[in-house]
């Protein structure tokens, strides 16, 4: 536990692996560039693993003031253990205000174990952080410059912002792809510190035996144009006619957790609150209903279209333009629409 | 070798099956609207512990904390196979955070002797956190290995899993004692046992038998019967209340807000060649294809 400290910095966790940082650190460092200059504190990113130095450029780049650096082959790969001793020694030492985690798998088995460690707050799966005021309710005591800490519960149908005022560090892990990735700053230098933490066998009780990743089939963030299907579209099949719209917008098909589930197309597809969350300039709904869940994955989109035969859908609510009909007579008329126009 | 198994299971409002509005009118959350049932992914975990004791022998034990009501829980672990059930209750618990949560049940497991493997789900619906697992683990001093996929090999004090990790998976080995959170991809739980529903659905905790006004005999009848579940407070867990309820949980709800979707207008769109055409045009005109 360490005391509330309002010179501390704002950090976030550089996740990495075997040598490349994921996207949600980055996605991080831009939002925690905001939270420390509202803070007027510095911005670090906590950077651990084997090898890991060539990552900082990187990190500057994206926003960081100071990279403290935690280098061991002991450390190559992620244990929970031996990263929760790295987090929780820096934390003591230097006393950050806020730490903030992508909630990853790694993200999410870390962070609570350093929360406990610590005696700290936490709050999973944030979809967005501010600062601001917050006054007890009962003592009516105001503490300044808090993070706010916002995030969906009871399965999406309420939003809750959630606070730690008493025992800090103040921390969060953060959804992947709700903050938007930042450009890319070449000219930033960030002072790097570099830490050396003695790891012991007890920190390391896991044997690792074997590892296996796959890289995702799609990259829904990174497209411009989606066109997601929903369990309207009826089948397998049919779900073809998505991947038609989508070709000819040069876009990516997405999916409701309902197209998902009734095996349309694969998990990677998933748009929403359980899935990937996107910001495109153009996001056509087919089919999809437009369940709280769904909508909190794609509300941001610039330009929304929705696809559906009930007039009373909430999917138009979120829609700039709204078309209301059956999407088997829609979809080949759109597609031949666009074919006339470029 | 036999092996002692704990489950943590919660009981949790069904927020996939909403049924009227999530939120009362003051902003409280409307638990009427939402049926209470067994945390999902806790069934995967208790499953697995079945599984365990079914090949190697030992004992399956499931606790919980929260409201008496929560018993029911309880009693279905026991249709399904727990050898016993423990509620965790107390006032002084109330608004404990994830961190509080798992201090008290790290107590409760302490007061058990000879615990091998602690099971969690990976995450409760009501929150989706994904916390008490880790944080009971660290507080007990044990590894964790959390999103339990596939139980690979157990054998004398050493389990090895595979583990999901997002974006693929990993075999781990540990040795025992080790807490696990298991997905519900792991396995099938298994329906309530007719037998075992007949017996248990006596069962009862000690709050149930007074709300029910049951007398002195009843309760000692149902002790005998090995049906009385067994029921701790903070002070049998000689628990530190500065960890516990409201004093322990450094994290606190500053606001709850339903979600409603802003009626922002949209253009409607006739379903017709030229409605389209239009609509095309205007998406080309401003950028956003083309
Ligand atoms: C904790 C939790 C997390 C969740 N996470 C996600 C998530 O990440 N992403 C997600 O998508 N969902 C998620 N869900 C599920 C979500 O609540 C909805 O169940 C789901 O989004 C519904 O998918 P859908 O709109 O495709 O299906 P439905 O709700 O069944 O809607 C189908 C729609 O198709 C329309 N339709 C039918 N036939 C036609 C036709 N011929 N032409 C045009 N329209 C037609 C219907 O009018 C209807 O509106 C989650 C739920 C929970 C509880
Ligand atoms: N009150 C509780 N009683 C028993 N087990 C719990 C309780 N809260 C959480 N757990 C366990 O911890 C897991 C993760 O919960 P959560 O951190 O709330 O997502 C659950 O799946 C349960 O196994």
């Amino acid at each position: 536990m360490i005391e509330v400290n309002r010179n501390g910095e704002v950090w976030v966790f550089a996740e990495q692996q075997d040598g490349q940082l994921s996207e949600v650190p980055l996605e991080l460092l831009s939002r925690g560039r905001e939270l420390a200059d509202k803070l007027s504190v510095k911005l670090g990113a906590v950077l651990v693993g084997d090898n890991a130095s060539p990552l900082v450029e990187e990190l500057s780049a994206y926003g960081a003031d100071k990279v403290y650096l935690v280098e061991d082959p002991l450390l190559g790969v992620f244990q929970t253990s031996s990263y929760t001793r790295v987090l929780c020694e820096l934390i003591e030492k230097h006393k950050p205000q806020i730490v903030l985690y992508g909630a990853t798998a790694v993200g999410r088995d870390l962070a609570p174990r350093v929360a406990s460690a610590m005696k700290a707050g936490l709050t999973a799966d944030c979809t967005d952080l501010q600062i601001d005021d917050f006054t007890e309710s009962r003592s009516k005591v105001v503490h300044k410059n808090l993070l706010q800490q916002i995030r969906p519960a009871f399965g999406g149908n309420i939003i809750a912002t959630i606070v730690n005022y008493d025992r800090w560090p103040q921390m969060a892990t953060v959804r992947e792809g709700v903050m938007p990735l930042p450009e890319r700053n070449g000219t930033i230098r960030a002072e790097v510190v570099s830490e050396s933490i003695k790891i012991t066998p007890e920190d390391l009780p896991l044997e690792i035996l074997s590892r296996h990743f796959e890289a995702k089939k799609v990259n829904l963030k990174a497209s411009r144009v989606i066109v997601a299907g929903g369990a309207g579209v009826g089948s397998k099949e049919n779900f073809k006619q998505v991947w038609k719209l989508a070709n000819v917008l040069g876009g990516a098909p997405g999916a409701s957790r309902a197209a998902v589930d009734l095996g349309f197309i694969e998990s990677d597809y998933q748009v929403g609150q359980t899935g990937t969350t996107v910001r495109p300039a153009l996001y056509i709904a087919v089919g999809i209903s437009g369940a709280v869940q769904h909508s909190a994955g794609m509300s941001d989109s610039a330009k929304i279209v929705a696809i559906n035969s009930d007039p009373d859908a909430p999917i138009f609510q979120v829609a700039h333009y709204g078309i209301v009909g059956d999407l088997n007579v829609v979809i080949p008329k759109l597609i031949k629409a666009i074919r006339a126009k470029s | 070798m036999p092996y002692n198994c704990v489950v943590l299971a919660k009981q949790v409002p069904d927020t996939a099956a909403v049924t009227g509005k999530a939120m009362n009118d003051d902003g409280t959350v409307n638990r009427s609207a939402l049926p209470a049932i067994f945390n999902p992914e806790d069934l995967n975990a208790l499953e697995l512990a079945l599984q365990i004791k079914q090949a190697h022998g030992g004992t399956v034990t499931i606790m919980t904390m929260g409201l008496p009501s929560a018993c029911d829980v309880l009693r279905e672990g026991l249709y399904r196979g727990a050898d016993r059930a423990i509620l965790i209750t107390d006032r002084r618990a109330a608004a404990s955070d994830t961190l509080a949560t798992s201090y008290i049940l790290n107590c409760a497991i302490k007061k058990l002797s000879d615990v091998d493997i602690i099971l969690c789900g990976r995450q409760a619906i009501d929150g989706d956190t994904a916390q008490v697992g880790p944080q009971a683990a660290e507080k007990l001093g044990i590894p964790q290995i959390t999103y339990v996929e596939e139980l690979l090999s157990l054998c004398d004090r050493t389990i090895t899993v595979k583990r999901n990790v997002g974006a693929g998976w990993e075999k781990v080995r540990a040795t025992l004692p080790v807490l696990l959170t298991v997905m519900d991809t792991a396995n099938e739980p298994r329906p309530c046992g007719v037998k075992r529903l007949l017996k248990y659905k006596k069962a009862r905790s000690q709050s149930e038998l007074a709300k029910e006004g049951a007398t002195e005999a009843a309760v000692q009848s149902l002790k005998d019967k090995n049906l009385l579940i067994d029921q701790w407070d903070l002070d049998y867990l000689d628990a530190d209340m500065q960890w516990c309820g409201r004093n322990g949980s450094p994290t606190k709800v500053n606001r709850i807000q339903s979600v409603v979707l802003s009626a922002s207008g949209y253009k409607e769109i006739a379903p017709t060649d030229e409605g389209l055409r239009d609509m095309v045009h205007e998406l080309i005109v401003d950028h956003t294809i083309g």
